[in-house]
C-alpha cells in the first residue's frame, strides 16, 4: 500500500523520532511511505480556541497536501481527530466540504490503521520492561480507539503492560487550555502522573505525543525515573 | 477580562492548590463510581437505554408546545394552578404573591436547583418569610450560608467533623462523627419545622404530559412531607422537564438514580397530580405549578445545542469531569456547575460573561460519555468558544491565530519561525520557570520540550530528498 504520512507540526519539530518510527514500522511491513512536504498544521489550535476562519486557512493547506493521497496515517489521535471528526464540521456549507469529507474518510490514526485496516497486531517488536498505557482522550472518545494499542503491545516481546487506574482520565493538556488555565491543567497532570507512578512501570506509552509532552514535562520536572515513549517508538524497537 | 472570568481564575487557582481538598473530592466520588457501574450493569443494555432516553427527550423538547399544554390542561382539571413564568423575577413575584395572599408565615422546601437559579430564598427572606431547607445536604449548606456545591450532592465538600462543628455552633448539639447521629440531630429540628410550615416548595424531576402529574424522586422522604403537610404546595420546574408519557418514567427514574447517585432506584418516588381532592382526608389545599422559561426558549431556538434541554440534572457529567474534580463546585460561580453548567450558563446568563467556562476545558469528552441522555456536551463547549470568538474576539488571540494561520499557510514562513524558535530556546533556558520566563504558564510546573536540531521535514528531505 502507498501510505501518505501525516506528521503533526509539533511532532515534526519536537519529536521527529516518532515520525521515523512510524516510517520504520510501515516500511517493515512492506508498505511504501510517502511524505507530502506541503503539510504544516491541521489547524486544531485556532479551531479549539473558536477561531474557525483561521482554522480553515491552516486546514486547507493540509487538505491540499493530501489531495492525491491514497490513504493518510498519522501518529496522533488528536490531530487525526481534527481531520476525521472536525473537518466535516469546520467545512460544513463551505465549497470544499466534500474534499474535507474525502480526507476525513481516508485518514487513520496509526494504531487503528495497523489493527483495523491492515489487520496486523504483531509487528515483530521487542522491548524489555514494564509499561503502562495512557489513552489520549481524542483517540479514545472521538475515534473509539481502546483495544488497538493494547493488542499491539500484547505482541511486543519482553513487554509487560500494567494498566493504571486513571488510564482514561485526561492528562490535562487540551492545547491552549494547558497555558490559559495552567493551575487546572497542572492539577490534572498531577493526578495522571500519580496514577502512572502507582503502577511501578518504567515507561508510560501513548499514541499521542501531545499528551506525552504534558506527562513527560511533569515527570522530568519532578526528576522521575519513569520514561515516556510513543507507541510507534515501542513498535519500532527491535 | 469580565469579572466572572477573573473570579473563575482566582477560585480555580485556590482550589487546585488545595491538595487535601482535591483528594477528598476524588475519594468521595470513588464510592459513586463503583455503585454507578454496578447499577449500569443491571440494565439489559445501558447504551440502548441512553439512546431511548435521548430520543424521548428529543421528542419532548421539540414538541414542548404540545406537551406543556397537555400537562397544564390535565393537572388544571384536578385543581392545580399553573403559572407560566417568563423569567426569574416573574416566578419569584408569583410565589411571593401566593405567600402574602394566604397569610403564610413559615416555608419549608425540598431540594430544588431551579429555586437556586431564580434566587428564591433570598427574595422570600427579604420579605420576612422564614425559609427552611429540608434536604439534609441543602440544610447543611443553608446553615453555612453557602450555595449547593454540586447539583445532586450539595454538601459533598464537607467532612463529618465540619458538619458536627456546624451543628454544635448553630443547633447546640453534641459533637459526633456518626452519620446516623448527625442525621437525627437535623431530623429533630426538621420535624418541628414541617408542622409549623404553611407552604411547601418543591422542585420537580419530571412532569408527565399524558397524565398531568409531576414526579419527585428522593432518598430522605423530606419531599413527601414538604409537599403534603403544609396547606400550600408550590412546585417549581423548568419547561424542559416535561415527558410525553407515564411509561417514560419506567426508563427515566432508574436512569436518573443510576447516573445521579449510583442507585437502582431512589428510596421514595412519588407522583403528584393536584391538591387535595373532594373526600380526601389530607394533602395540600392548594397546588401551584410554576413553569419557568428564564431563557430556556433561547436555548430551544439554537438547533445546534437544543439537546442540552434534555438534561435531567443527574450530575453524572460533574462526577466524571476532571475539571470539576480539581476545581470543585464553587469555582464556577454558577447555579449549574460542571460541564452542563459550562454549556448552558452562556445561554441562560449571557455568552460574554460566561464564555470562559467553555474555554476552561481540555475537551476530554468524559462528560459526553457519561451523560445518560447523550447531550453532546464537549462539542457544545467548542461551539460556545466559536460563538464567543465571533461575538467578541479577544484581540491578542485574534492576532495570534491570524499570524498562526498565515504561517501555517506558507511553509516557508513556518520554517523561518522554527529557526527563530531554535535561537530563542537557549535564551529561554536561562530564565526557565522563573518569573522572567515568557513560557512560565507552562514551565512553572512542567519542563518544556526542546526543539529537535533538525525537524522531520528537514531530515526527510536530506535522507529521502526528491521523493514526494
Amino acid at each position: 500500500m502507498r501510505i501518505s504520512l501525516f506528521v503533526p507540526c509539533f511532532v515534526d519539530q519536537l519529536y521527529p523520532n516518532v515520525a521515523w518510527s512510524v516510517v520504520r514500522v510501515l516500511e517493515g511491513l512492506g508498505h511504501e511511505v510517502l511524505f507530502p512536504e506541503g503539510q504544516s498544521c491541521c489547524g486544531q489550535p485556532p479551531f479549539n480556541s473558536g477561531y474557525w476562519d483561521e482554522a480553515r486557512s491552516a486546514a486547507r493547506v493540509t487538505m491540499k497536501a493530501f489531495r492525491d493521497a491514497e490513504v493518510v496515517v498519522g501518529p496522533s489521535g488528536s490531530c487525526v481527530t481534527m481531520i476525521k471528526v472536525f473537518y466535516p464540521d469546520l467545512f460544513k456549507g463551505e465549497p470544499d466540504e466534500l474534499e474535507a469529507r474525502e480526507l476525513a474518510a481516508k485518514t487513520h490514526e496509526f494504531s487503528s490503521f495497523l489493527v483495523n485496516v491492515l489487520g496486523i497486531t504483531d509487528v515483530g517488536a521487542k522491548f524489555d520492561g514494564k509499561v503502562t498505557f495512557h489513552d489520549g482522550c481524542h483517540g479514545l472518545r472521538e475515534l473509539g480507539i481502546k483495544s488497538e494499542p493494547r493488542a499491539l503491545l500484547a505482541n511486543v516481546k519482553g513487554l509487560e503492560l500494567v494498566e493504571m487506574s486513571e488510564a482514561e482520565t485526561c492528562c490535562g493538556f487540551g492545547g491552549t487550555f494547558a497555558v490559559k488555565y495552567a493551575p487546572i491543567s497542572t492539577a490534572m497532570d498531577e493526578v495522571k502522573c500519580a496514577s502512572i507512578l502507582q503502577t511501578g512501570a518504567g515507561t508510560v506509552v501513548s499514541n499521542d505525543s501531545s499528551c506525552l509532552m504534558q506527562i513527560r514535562g511533569m515527570l522530568e520536572k519532578e526528576k522521575s525515573a519513569v520514561k515516556s515513549l510513543h507507541l510507534a517508538e515501542i513498535l519500532a524497537s527491535r | 477580562m469580565a469579572t466572572q472570568a477573573a473570579d473563575f481564575q482566582t477560585l480555580s487557582r485556590r482550589y487546585t492548590a488545595d491538595k487535601p481538598f482535591r483528594a477528598f473530592i476524588q475519594k468521595a466520588l470513588g464510592g459513586y463510581y463503583k455503585k454507578r457501574d454496578e447499577n449500569k450493569a443491571n440494565f439489559q443494555d445501558w447504551q440502548g437505554a441512553r439512546d431511548l432516553a435521548a430520543e424521548t427527550k428529543y421528542e419532548a423538547v421539540n414538541h414542548l408546545d404540545k406537551y406543556l399544554l397537555e400537562f397544564e390542561q390535565k393537572i388544571t382539571a384536578r385543581g392545580a394552578k399553573v403559572f407560566w413564568a417568563p423569567n426569574a423575577e416573574a416566578a419569584r413575584e408569583y410565589i411571593l404573591k401566593i405567600a402574602k395572599e394566604n397569610g403564610v408565615r413559615s416555608i419549608i422546601k425540598s431540594k430544588t436547583m431551579t429555586s437556586e437559579e431564580i434566587h428564591l430564598n433570598e427574595a422570600l427572606e427579604k420579605e420576612g418569610f422564614g425559609v427552611f431547607e429540608s434536604d439534609l445536604g441543602e440544610y447543611i449548606v443553608q446553615l453555612r450560608k453557602e450555595a449547593p456545591f454540586h447539583l445532586v450532592f450539595p454538601a459533598m465538600h464537607l467532612t463529618r467533623r465540619q458538619i458536627s462543628d456546624l451543628f454544635q455552633k448553630e443547633l447546640g448539639s453534641k459533637a459526633t462523627d456518626e452519620p446516623e447521629e448527625l442525621t437525627m440531630i437535623a431530623r429533630d429540628v426538621m420535624r418541628r419545622k414541617y408542622c409549623e410550615a404553611d407552604m411547601g416548595i418543591s422542585g420537580t424531576n419530571f412532569a408527565v404530559a399524558e397524565t398531568g402529574m409531576i414526579s419527585i424522586t428522593e432518598n430522605e422522604g423530606n419531599a413527601r412531607l414538604t409537599t403534603s403537610l403544609p396547606r400550600i404546595h408550590v412546585a417549581l420546574l423548568g419547561i424542559e422537564k416535561v415527558l410525553p408519557r407515564l411509561e417514560d418514567l419506567s426508563l427515566f427514574l432508574p436512569m436518573l438514580a443510576t447516573a445521579g447517585a449510583g442507585q437502582t432506584m431512589t428510596c421514595y418516588n412519588t407522583m403528584y397530580s393536584g391538591p387535595r381532592q373532594p373526600g380526601e382526608p389530607d394533602g395540600p389545599e392548594q397546588m401551584h405549578i410554576v413553569l419557568l422559561d428564564n431563557r430556556r426558549t433561547e436555548l430551544l431556538a439554537d438547533a445546534e445545542q437544543r439537546d442540552a434541554l434534555g438534561c435531567i440534572r443527574c450530575g453524572a457529567c460533574l462526577n466524571v469531569c476532571p475539571i470539576f474534580k480539581n476545581v470543585g463546585g464553587y469555582s464556577y460561580g454558577t447555579t449549574y456547575g460542571g460541564p452542563i453548567g459550562s454549556v448552558i450558563t452562556p445561554h441562560l446568563r449571557g455568552l460574554k460573561d460566561w464564555k470562559h467556562l467553555s474555554a476552561a476545558s481540555s475537551l476530554c469528552g468524559a462528560c459526553t460519555e457519561a451523560c445518560p441522555v447523550k447531550i453532546d456536551l464537549h462539542h457544545h463547549l467548542l461551539q460556545n468558544r466559536r460563538n464567543g470568538a465571533k461575538a467578541s474576539p479577544a484581540v491578542g488571540e485574534k492576532v495570534a491565530f491570524g499570524g498562526f494561520s498565515l504561517m501555517m499557510g506558507h511553509p516557508a514562513l513556518y520554517r523561518l519561525a522554527v529557526v527563530f524558535g531554535r535561537i530563542f530556546q537557549p535564551l529561554q533556558g536561562l530564565v526557565n520557570g522563573t518569573i522572567l520566563d515568557p513560557l512560565r504558564a507552562w514551565t512553572g510546573s512542567r519542563n518544556f520540550p526542546k526543539l529537535a536540531p533538525k525537524s522531520f521535514h528537514e531530515q526527510w528531505k536530506k535522507e529521502r530528498g526528491g521523493r514526494k
